[in-house]
C-alpha cells in the first residue's frame, strides 16, 4: 500500500469486502432548500448509498452541465451561505455513518482561507474534497493543508489524460480518484460499453487508489457494466432529475433501484 | 501545465482536468509561434490587407483648444475591421487556429463586437463558429447578432446567472470541454487562464507599438499620459505595452463607474474598493463578489465593460502602480460620447467614450505643452439604439415607431 492511507481509503476498502460497486451520489446543498437536501440525503442513505459528495453552491460551476448548474443559482438565489453549508454537512456527517465528502470550486476555498477551510472540513467530519478546477500545480497550499489534516485530496482522471499525468495526479490524491467517463460537462449522457473498457484499465493501472466512475451514470445496467471495473459508481445529476421531475420523495426509489 | 502564468499574485491556470492537454497544445503552439519571426510576419500582413493596420492617429483640434491644457490625440483602433480592436486578437488567434488543424471556432462576447469580429474570422478562414452571448446582451446588441448570423455563426444567447458577459464566457468553456479536439476557443480578451492573458496581449501589443513610433514622428515626443478603457483589458494592455519601459508616460486605465459605487452599481474592479482577490474563470484576479466568493451583478452603459474580474496583468500593474484606474460614470460616459461626435464627427463606441471621458476631465489641468493619447478600441454604430434611449432622441423613437408598424402590418398580410 502506498504512503498516504486515509480514513477515506480505509472506509472504501472495508465496504468494498461486502459489495462489488459501491454507489456514491451527490447533492447541491442549499437546493432546492437545506431542509430538503438533509431530507434527501437521509433517504440516500436508507435506500444503501454508500458514500456522497455534498457540493457547496458557486456562482460560476465551469465544469457542471445545465442540471447541476441550475441548483446551484437556485441554491444560491434562495440566500444559500458557505456556512450554512458547514452547518447541514456538520449534521449529515453526525447522523450518517457514510463518508461525505465536499465538491465545489476553488474560489470557496479560497475566500474562506485554503487552511481554514480544511480545518473546518476536519473538524465536521468531511473526509475529503473533491476541487475540479484545482489543478495541483495550483493547488499546493490545499494539499499540504489536506495531508496535514490526514483528509483526501480526490483529483480526476478523464479519457484525454495521459498515462504519465495521471500517475502525477495519483500521487497528489488520497482516499480515491474520480475518474470521468467522457469528455464534457455533467448531467449528459455516457455510451457504457467496450469503448471505456481500455479507459478504465489504464486508470486501474495508474493508481493503487480505489477508484470512482462518474459522468452520465444513471442506470442500474451502467452501474452493472462497472461492476468488477471499478470501486465506486457515480450518480450526480440523474439524482437532481428525478427530484425536480417527480418529486424529493421519489429519490429514494430511484436509488433503490439502483442498488437492487 | 508547464509555466502556469503568473503576474505577481494574478493568473495561473485554473481549469478542469479534461482540458489539461488542450491548454498544453495551445501554449506550446502560441509560444512556437513567439519564435518564429514568420507568423508575426503573417499576422501584420493580413491586418494590413484584410484589417486597416497601421491605424492612424488624429489630433482632436478642436477640442483641445475648447478644452484647453494638453493636446489631445486618439489611437484610431475604430478604423479596424469590424470597427475595433478586437480585429487584432481574433486574426491573430485564427492563424493559431489553422496552425493547430482545428476547424471550429467558439467565442464569449459581451457588446458582440468580439463576435462579429471572431464571425468575420471564421468566415475568412473557413471554421465553424459559435458564438456565446449572453440573453440580456443579445436584447441590447441586436445588429451585432444580426451580422454574426449573417455570416454564419450560430449565436446562442445565455440565460444563466447574470445573462452578461461572464455567462457567455463559461457556456464557453463547457462548448470547449465537449469539442476540444477540433475546437479552437477564441477568447476575447486579456483574461482566462494562461495563456489566454499574455497571448491576447501580444497580439493587441500592435496598438502600442503603433501608437508610440506614430506619437514620436507626430509630435516629437512621448505623450504624458495614455488613456485606454477597461473591461477585461486587452485594448488598455495592446496600448498601454508600448509604453511600459517609458517612466515618464502615465498610463490611466478607466473602468465602468456605472450609476456610481456600491455594489451592483458598476463594474470597477480596480478604481473603487468593492472588488477582491478571487479565482474563477479559471485565473486569479480582483473580481466584484460577496465573502463567500460568489461573484455580483454589475451594471454598465456599455455591455462590453460589464464584467467582473479584470486582466490578472493589470491588476499586478495596479498593485505595481504602473498603471493608475480611474472610473467613468454612465451619465459622464455618454456626455463625452456626444462630444466627441459634436466637435470632432468621430464616434467612440460606449466602452471607448470612457477613456475619452477621464481624458477630457484631466486634459484641462495639464500643460499646453504636454499631449494625451486615448485609444479609441471600437466604434458605436453598434451602440446606436442604447445612445439614442440615452439622448432621448425624438426623430429616432418615432423612426423605429414607424418600422415597428411596418413590420406588423407586413406580418397581418401575410
Amino acid at each position: 500500500m502506498h504512503s498516504r492511507t486515509t480514513a477515506l481509503e480505509l472506509s472504501i476498502k472495508k465496504a468494498r469486502e461486502k459489495k462489488d460497486i459501491l454507489l456514491m451520489t451527490h447533492i447541491v446543498l442549499g437546493y432546492p432548500n437545506f431542509d430538503d437536501s438533509l431530507r434527501i440525503v437521509e433517504d440516500m442513505v436508507n435506500a444503501g448509498v454508500d458514500l456522497m459528495e455534498l457540493q457547496i453552491p458557486f456562482s460560476e460551476p465551469m465544469a457542471d452541465g445545465p442540471v447541476i448548474l441550475r441548483a446551484n443559482a437556485e441554491a444560491l438565489k434562495r440566500g444559500a451561505t458557505v456556512e450554512q453549508s458547514f452547518e447541514a454537512a456538520e449534521r449529515l456527517t453526525r447522523e450518517f455513518d457514510i463518508p461525505f465528502l465536499f465538491m465545489t470550486y476553488y474560489n470557496i476555498l479560497f475566500c474562506q482561507g485554503v487552511t481554514e477551510f480544511v480545518n473546518r472540513c476536519k473538524s465536521i467530519g468531511i473526509q475529503g474534497c473533491i476541487v475540479p478546477d484545482l489543478p495541483p500545480a495550483e493547488g499546493q497550499e490545499y494539499l499540504d493543508a489536506m495531508h496535514a489534516a490526514e483528509l483526501s485530496p480526490v483529483h480526476i482522471f478523464t479519457p484525454y489524460t495521459p498515462e504519465s499525468r495521471m500517475r502525477h495526479l495519483s500521487d497528489n490524491s488520497s482516499g480515491m480518484i474520480y475518474c470521468v467517463a467522457r469528455k464534457g460537462v455533467t448531467g449528459k449522457d455516457t455510451a457504457f460499453s467496450n469503448e471505456i473498457t481500455a479507459y478504465l484499465e489504464t486508470c486501474r493501472n495508474s493508481t493503487e487508489l480505489p477508484l470512482a466512475v462518474g459522468f452520465g451514470v444513471k442506470s442500474k445496467e451502467d452501474i452493472n457494466y462497472l461492476r468488477g471495473k471499478v470501486d465506486i459508481a457515480v450518480v450526480g445529476s440523474e439524482t437532481i432529475r428525478i427530484m425536480e421531475q417527480e418529486g424529493v420523495g421519489a429519490v429514494k426509489g430511484f436509488i433503490e433501484t439502483l442498488v437492487a | 501545465m508547464k509555466n502556469s502564468g503568473y503576474f505577481s499574485q494574478f493568473g495561473g491556470a485554473y481549469i478542469p482536468e479534461i482540458l489539461v492537454p488542450t491548454f498544453d497544445e495551445l501554449e506550446s503552439a502560441y509560444l512556437a509561434a513567439r519564435e518564429d519571426e514568420s507568423f508575426w510576419q503573417e499576422y501584420l500582413d493580413i491586418m494590413s490587407t484584410y484589417s486597416c493596420r497601421a491605424t492612424p492617429i488624429s489630433r482632436l483640434d478642436n477640442l483641445t483648444e475648447q478644452l484647453g491644457g494638453a493636446a489631445i490625440y486618439v489611437k484610431r483602433e475604430d478604423l479596424n475591421h469590424t470597427g475595433a480592436h478586437k480585429a487584432n486578437n481574433v486574426m491573430g488567434q485564427g492563424l493559431l487556429t489553422k496552425r493547430m488543424g482545428k476547424k471550429r471556432v467558439i467565442a464569449e462576447t459581451g457588446a458582440g463586437q468580439h463576435g462579429v469580429a471572431t464571425a468575420t474570422m471564421a468566415a475568412k478562414f473557413g471554421f465553424d463558429c459559435t458564438i456565446y452571448m449572453g440573453a440580456h446582451d443579445v436584447a441590447r446588441q441586436r445588429p451585432n447578432v444580426f451580422w454574426m448570423e449573417q455570416m454564419g455563426a450560430t449565436v446562442v444567447a445565455v440565460t444563466e446567472g447574470s445573462q452578461t458577459l461572464k455567462d457567455a464566457i463559461n457556456e464557453a468553456f463547457r462548448d470547449w470541454v465537449t469539442n476540444m479536439e477540433d475546437t479552437h476557443y477564441v477568447l476575447g480578451t486579456a483574461c482566462g487562464p494562461h495563456p489566454f492573458p499574455e497571448m491576447v496581449s501580444w497580439f493587441q501589443s500592435v496598438i502600442g507599438t503603433e501608437s508610440r513610433a506614430q506619437m514620436l514622428e507626430r509630435t516629437g515626443k512621448l505623450p504624458a499620459r495614455v488613456y485606454a478603457c477597461v473591461g477585461g483589458g486587452s485594448n488598455a494592455m495592446g496600448i498601454f505595452s508600448g509604453f511600459f519601459d517609458d517612466k515618464d508616460v502615465e498610463l490611466v486605465g478607466v473602468e465602468a463607474g456605472g450609476r456610481g459605487k456600491g455594489v451592483g452599481q458598476h463594474a470597477a474592479r480596480l478604481a473603487y474598493d468593492d472588488a477582491t482577490i478571487g479565482v474563477a474563470q479559471g485565473y486569479k484576479t480582483y473580481f466584484l463578489q460577496d465573502n463567500d466568493g460568489q461573484m455580483k451583478d454589475t451594471h454598465s452603459v456599455s455591455a462590453g465593460l460589464d464584467y467582473v474580474g479584470v486582466s490578472p496583468i493589470l491588476s499586478a500593474l495596479h498593485e505595481s502602480k504602473q498603471v493608475r484606474f480611474e472610473a467613468a460614470s454612465d451619465a459622464d460616459v455618454v456626455a463625452a460620447m456626444q462630444k466627441t461626435v459634436r466637435n470632432e464627427g468621430l464616434i467612440p463606441a460606449l466602452e471607448s467614450s470612457h477613456a475619452f471621458a477621464q481624458a477630457y476631465a484631466e486634459a484641462p489641468t495639464m500643460s499646453p505643452d504636454d499631449n494625451i493619447l486615448i485609444n479609441m478600441s471600437g466604434r458605436a454604430d453598434k451602440d446606436i439604439f442604447t445612445v439614442a434611449d440615452a439622448v432621448d432622441d425624438p426623430k429616432w423613437r418615432q423612426f423605429i415607431i414607424d418600422k415597428a408598424e411596418q413590420y406588423q402590418n407586413a406580418g397581418a398580410t401575410k
